[in-house]
């Protein structure tokens, strides 16, 4: 089993090699020529009216990353338990009730919420 | 010899997955040109043939140019986070069976046991690199992308994890090559996961950033989104991440919902096995051409979504639907048995 995982491996370096060879050979082709007007940030020909764009963002960006983790973690806790379904059919099909259960009320609750709209 | 076979099988997908990529470019101009009534590119060789050619020459030979208000190491690094998930994605993935000596070989690189969880994992990564760039770019288009893209690939990931769990259910195995076989030896699983199928397809296109679902670039709005700050094999970089994972998940639509390398009436022909295995290639490689077809189709049928919509879209119904879907298999299943 553990020797599948090692192929894996092998071409997770081949790969990320291929990547950086790309990136070498193009670093050592290109022309480098850089003026003040280049390196500036692009804003559509304008001269940007401040240097920094790390400005305030939309908080539901947040909120939805949370909900993300929340309901993430409960897809995953899904996987052992259909993967076994045909085992126990019966005791399965208990147990995954319950659980769509308790997921569709964290759903309803954020939906509830308000924690859904985007505005 | 045996031993060599996944290195062999390395060699010949990423190659595969590679040269697909400049193909895909040139297919996608090509067909965008002639729904829209134009000819697409036709001017470097024959039928504009080299036109994927010249593309990359012009990738590798132009100035790189690194704004000094950039986060350099990580806006260095970004696009080639972008590319990594796209390659190692496909360390996984079985594309059919050989005779090779007498013995049936399956053409993969890594026999694991938990293929589908692998997929997934990895390519959601990509959001990584999307995230990454936007921030380090230190642009407000590309902050704005960044940010929406991530919000986007996040939302659309549930129902893309959801929708397969009734195909898993059915299959009771991770494997995708389990789930070929279980649809050689019964029926398609569009057949068996219709609701399933359509959620997978349509997340599909939310995850590699395809209209409708291309909030992440919008170029009227945006510029170009995250990549804005971005020139030459950086941001062709991002290209062939892009592609490679298109790539990626028509295979995937194909093994999990399509037949994988089933081909209809092939099996009861009485070819000679080797003949067989090569004809369900390329079968399992025709599906994924047409599915290439029917992302380009797509991106000039339907409108981009609107950024609001598309949460909605996402969480109140994909969501919602994805789960009654695995219910509603789940009690299928419990009263056959």
């Amino acid at each position: 089993m553990i020797e599948n995982y090692t192929y894996v491996l092998m071409f997770l370096i081949g790969g990320s090699a291929m990547v950086l060879v790309a990136m070498v050979i193009s670093w050592a082709l290109r022309p480098s020529k850089p003026s003040k007007a280049k390196l500036t940030p692009y804003e559509c020909g304008e001269i940007p009216a401040q240097s920094d764009s790390y400005f305030q963002f939309n908080i539901r960006y947040y909120l939805f990353g949370l909900l993300f983790v929340i309901f993430d973690v409960e897809v995953i806790l899904f996987i052992p338990l259909v993967k076994v379904f045909n085992n126990w059919p019966a005791v399965a099909f208990i147990e995954l009730t319950f659980f769509t259960v308790i997921l569709s009320i964290g759903l309803y609750y954020a939906w509830k919420k308000g924690a859904l709209e985007w505005e | 010899m045996e031993i060599f076979y996944p290195y062999i099988f390395m060699g010949i997908l990423l190659v595969t997955w590679l040269t697909s990529v400049p193909v895909m470019v040139l297919v996608e101009r090509k067909v965008s040109g002639w729904l829209q009534y134009r000819v697409g590119p036709t001017r470097v060789g024959p039928w504009g043939l080299l036109q994927p050619i010249a593309d990359a020459l012009k990738f590798l030979s132009k100035e790189d140019v690194v704004p000094h208000h950039v986060n350099k190491w990580l806006y260095i690094f970004a696009p080639a986070l972008m590319v990594f998930p796209a390659f190692f994605v496909i360390g996984v993935i079985p594309v059919g069976i050989l005779t090779l000596g007498g013995k049936e070989i399956l053409v993969q690189i890594g026999h694991t046991n938990i293929g589908i969880l692998y997929v997934l994992a990895v390519s959601s990564l990509v959001v990584y690199s999307i995230t990454f760039s936007a921030w380090a770019s230190n642009n407000k288009y590309s902050l704005l992308g960044g940010l929406r893209s991530a919000a986007q690939m996040m939302s659309y990931e549930l129902p893309m994890g959801l929708s397969i769990l009734g195909t898993i259910m059915l299959v009771g195995s991770l494997r995708l090559e389990d789930i070929v076989n279980f649809q050689m030896n019964s029926a398609w699983g569009i057949v068996w996961q219709p609701l399933g199928a359509l959620i997978f397809i349509v997340t599909a296109f939310a995850e590699t950033n395809r209209l409708p679902f291309d909030l992440a670039e919008a170029e009227a709005e945006l510029v170009g989104g995250y990549h804005t700050e971005y020139s030459s094999m950086k941001f062709a970089m991002f290209f062939l991440g892009e592609y490679c994972n298109m790539l990626t998940a028509s295979v995937m639509i194909t093994l999990l919902f399509l037949g994988g390398w089933n081909v209809p009436f092939v099996q009861g022909m009485n070819l000679e096995p080797l003949t067989q295995q090569v004809i369900q290639i390329a079968g399992l490689a025709l599906k994924v051409v047409f599915l290439m077809f029917f992302f380009v189709w797509v991106r000039w049928t339907l409108p981009r979504f609107r950024y609001d919509q598309l949460m909605n879209f996402g969480w109140k119904t994909l969501i919602p639907l994805a789960l009654a879907n695995v219910v509603i298999t789940a009690i299928v299943m419990a009263i056959v048995s």
